[in-house]
């Protein structure tokens, strides 16, 4: 494991990924796209369907999950007006930002020759990013670490606790999942810097 | 037109220009210390002193102001911050 590096002459960024890791990272970017296309801009549970359509204006109150209040979070402290308000002009050009962000993940990852369904185990996935691509994924790591981050509730020095958990908990599992995702992102940005 | 609407116009006017604005980062479990210098250098062109040194505030004090400037402007910041995945508001300079 070695994440990625910078070719020193050409500037190509460069990480060669075994076939499961390139496969689990496409999962995890898909997982975000879902995400951010499922719920509605529009907080819309009751509502005339053609008033819905109607309705070009951005969403203005918080989202209800933790990790798109994450993704989005409120602007203004204490000023519910100017919140959503900032809201209504961001959050969808700010969503569609992040999910074309993992589409590229998930591109490049299959350019690179990760099969729809990879059965040869010993398959390595060698990408090669470009300096704006290589900003892009970075972006979307981050996203990926932050929605990860909130549904474990990660906190600050909290090591010892995830130690603690047996290797067969599933958090546990995830846990080892946003950890390398961070440990990723580090050769990236060192990469890119 | 009425004077008195002009006049809160005006008064409007100079409070908007007199009052700086801040954009201000704070802190998050997830974002790694490399990533957050990276992106005010990227952002706001920051040396990598500065960079580390706004970091090193938002770590350790659990947030720090980034940029000063006009409301608009700093709407503009927060939105690359969210962009970036930091956890940004802004507010009136005290």
């Amino acid at each position: 494991m070695s994440g990625f590096v910078r070719h020193r002459r050409s500037k190509v960024i460069h990480a060669t990924f075994p076939v499961f890791e390139a496969d689990l990272l496409r999962s995890l970017a898909a997982q975000i796209v879902e995400l951010l296309h499922n719920e509605s801009a529009i907080p819309s549970a009751t509502r005339d369907p053609l008033e819905a359509m109607l309705d070009f204006r951005g969403p203005t109150t918080e989202p209800e999950d933790p990790v798109l209040l994450r993704l989005f979070p409120n602007a203004y402290q204490g000023d519910e007006e100017s919140a959503g308000e900032f809201r209504r002009f961001t959050e969808g050009a700010l969503r569609d930002g992040k999910s074309r962000a993992a589409a590229t993940i998930i591109d490049v990852l299959e350019e690179a020759g990760l099969p729809t369904e990879p059965t040869d185990e010993d398959l390595t996935i060698d990408v090669e990013l470009d300096q704006e691509t290589a900003l892009v994924w970075m972006r979307s790591f981050t996203d990926l670490r932050l929605a990860l981050g909130t549904r474990l509730e990660v906190e600050e020095g909290d090591d010892d606790y995830w130690d603690s958990l047996p290797d067969e908990d599933p958090r546990a599992q995830a846990h080892h999942i946003y950890e390398w995702l961070g440990f990723l992102q580090e050769t990236l940005v060192h990469a890119v810097s | 037109m009425d004077p008195g609407v002009e006049q809160d116009l005006s008064l409007d006017m100079t409070t908007r220009l007199d009052t700086p604005w801040v954009t201000i980062v704070w802190n998050d479990p997830v974002n790694l210390m490399s990533y957050v210098t990276f992106v005010f250098q990227k952002h706001f062109g920051y040396g990598k002193k500065k960079a580390e040194k706004l970091m090193h505030e938002v770590h350790e004090d659990g947030k720090s102001v980034v940029s000063t400037g006009t409301r608009e402007e700093m709407e503009r910041d927060v939105q690359a911050m969210h962009e970036y995945g930091l956890w940004a508001t802004l507010s009136k300079a005290e």
